[in-house]
């Protein structure tokens, strides 16, 4: 499903946190976020999935603008998985997931087997399958990340919104997500902070200061004087002999 | 077990559960109209109940029918509502302002309502026009729209209606506090003490009546709710995401307890504890989804009244004690034994 942005911003009082960001993702493309902490990619998430008031400029979902949609549209196409999730509810994890089948049912849909099949299936797709009746209060933090990425899966959307998914992850749950969503026959716009598992996007956005000021193919935007001026590092591109791919060594030589 | 049988077996589940919850109810009502300073036979009941009903015409002692029939089943009735109203409120609030503390009085109602009920007795406002149900229900809508504004201003974020909610109460109580010490004599001054602290001795037929239908509207619509209640358990920002219509919800939902919680304040006065511990006591029972836990918890608040009722009408011999004392009294404790069992692994 495509998602456009037109002319995006969003102020905090007089600061301005986003500001003129017009950007497009194709059908099933994964469109990375990239850039130093502050710069506005949390935001620009939010906006995207129509999250924040005060807006300005529009954000168009298969060509008609969000504000004409009503939340449950949104939510059945939309699913978003934010950077903090806290609840002092006694949640299980299955219960956590099963939120996700919410923009699905009403009171004349309830919940049946085929969204019971559907939340079972999310918690295997994250390897939380086991775990569905612990408690949400006793996970770490990676599982709960994992769980939300479940209750996300479980919404069946058409556009994944992550915010750092791969944040608390071990190393080996951080690529076997990546690949999870590579698969997913979504569209997906997920910012990350690790630039090497950037790489692997269709695309990258680079925010510095609220402004996108650089977007297309990974090679092209992490360019080392580009990694030199926004993220203050100096960094050297290597090949790695198994598969001549692309991997960075970051030095810093600021104090 | 095949999935497809599960639907069948929860349906028949839910029927034995609401038949179970109503057998619950009349026993609870049955109780509340059987014991008593005089206690009265069940023979007796069936009797009131059969010439009330069918037109029996059975013989029965007219101080008899007055007790039941006047006396001790409306309060009884109301009791169950307003335990219910108030217990659902809690639910709701604990809900919406994600705060383990949220209560129906947390809003400012109960102050407003105090509030409204002394300006109306002392101050004659309204012009005799309203009771002192009337001059309540006023005070206690005004005090809300009051502590809503303010968490607006202030941001609109839970935190912040916890805050607005805790400054309306204080401006509100100390607006009793003053008219009383101003205006009131000492004989007004202890009826308006006896009333703001929970009281159901003089109720009435036509109180039930206003009472009646404002608990099940209430209970439907938390019910209709009760998903949105759970898409909640993550805050608001995360309710959006899952497709809630927040705004709409929250007026709703709001609506609905203030409504019921303006009502019974305005008829009985306010009655703490119910709508903190009842709603934590069945999260304990029946777990956090709100589907089970609005139904559990308004059998529960309604069960928790009517005995509560009983207890203030029984603990001293000759003297009926504010319930409001009952329900603290016994809520106190069990909102401490809760907590300790509850404790957070660290
Ligand atoms: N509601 C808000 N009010 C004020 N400032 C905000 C708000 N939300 C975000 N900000 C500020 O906007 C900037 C960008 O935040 P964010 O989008 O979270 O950045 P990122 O995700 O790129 O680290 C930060 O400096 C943050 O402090
Ligand atoms: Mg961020």
């Amino acid at each position: 499903m495509r998602l456009e942005a037109k002319s995006l911003g969003w102020a905090a009082g007089s600061r301005r946190i986003v500001e003129d960001v017009s950007l497009e993702v194709a059908p099933g493309e994964t469109l990375g976020l990239i850039g130093p902490n502050g710069s506005g990619k949390s935001t620009l998430l939010r906006l995207l999935a129509g999250l924040l008031t005060r807006r300005t400029g529009t954000v168009l979902l298969e060509g008609a603008p969000l504000t004409t949609l009503s939340r449950r549209d949104i939510a059945q196409k939309i699913a978003v998985v934010e950077q903090i999730a806290e609840t002092s509810e006694a949640l299980l994890v299955r219960d956590v997931v099963e939120l996700g089948r919410t923009p699905w049912l009403s009171a004349l849909a309830p919940f049946g087997a085929q969204d019971r099949a559907i939340v079972a299936q999310a918690l295997e797709a994250v390897g939380m399958a086991q775990m569905a009746g612990h408690s949400w209060a006793t996970l770490s933090g990676g599982e709960r990340q994992r769980v939300q990425i479940a209750r996300a899966l479980a919404q069946r959307p058409r556009i994944l919104i992550l915010d750092e998914p791969t944040n608390h992850l071990d190393i080996h749950h951080q690529l076997s997500l990546l690949r999870l969503v590579a698969n997913l026959p979504v569209t997906v716009v997920m910012a990350l902070h690790d630039l090497n598992q950037a790489m692997g996007c269709d695309r990258l956005a680079v925010m510095d200061g609220g402004r996108m000021v650089a977007c297309g193919p990974p090679d092209e935007v992490l360019s080392t004087a580009r990694l030199a001026s926004i993220f203050r590092v100096q960094a050297t591109r290597l090949r790695d002999p198994a598969d001549n791919a692309t991997v960075f060594r970051f030095l810093c030589h600021e104090v | 077990m095949s999935d497809l049988a599960v639907p069948r077996v929860l349906r028949r589940t839910h029927g034995l559960w609401i038949a179970q919850g109503a057998a619950i109810l009349l026993l609870a009502v049955l109780a509340g109209v059987v014991i008593g300073e005089t206690p009265l036979p069940l023979s007796t009941v069936a009797a009131v109940f059969a010439n009330r009903v069918w037109d029996a015409g059975l013989i029965v002692d007219p101080i008899d029918v007055g007790i039941i029939w006047s006396y001790r089943l409306p309060r009884t009735l109301l009791a169950a509502a307003c335990g219910a109203g108030l217990a659902l409120s809690g639910v709701v609030l604990q809900a919406l302002v994600r705060n383990a503390l949220a209560d129906p009085y947390l809003l400012g109602v109960s102050a407003g309502a105090g509030a409204g009920a002394v300006a109306v007795t002392i101050l004659g406002v309204g012009g005799g026009l309203l009771g002192i149900s009337g001059g309540a229900f006023v005070g206690a809508t005004l005090a809300f729209g009051v502590v809503a504004a303010l968490a607006r201003a202030a941001g609109g974020g839970s935190a912040q209606l916890v805050l607005a909610g805790i400054a309306g109460s204080q401006l509100f109580n100390a607006l009793t506090s003053f008219l009383i010490a101003k205006s009131a004599n000492a004989e007004q001054a202890r009826g308006i003490m006896f009333w703001l602290l929970g009281n159901l001795s003089g109720v009435r037929w036509p109180d039930v009546v206003l009472a009646a239908p404002v608990t099940p509207v209430g209970f439907l619509i938390c019910l209709w709710f009760a998903r949105a209640m759970d898409a909640f358990s993550f805050g608001v920002s995360s309710a959006a995401s899952l497709g809630i219509a927040v705004r709409r919800v929250q007026i709703m939902l709001i609506g609905a307890v203030t409504l019921m919680t303006a009502t019974m304040v305005s008829l009985v006065g306010s009655i703490g504890f119910v709508g903190l511990v009842i709603p934590h006591a069945m999260r304990f029972v029946v777990g956090p989804r709100h589907a089970r836990l609005v139904p559990a918890s308004a059998l529960a608040g309604a069960v928790f009244l009517i005995v509560a009722d009983i207890a203030s009408r029984m603990l001293i011999p000759g003297q009926v004690v504010p319930i409001g004392v009952v329900t603290a009294l016994v809520g106190a404790p069990g909102f401490a034994l809760i907590l300790v069992r509850n404790r957070r692994r660290p």
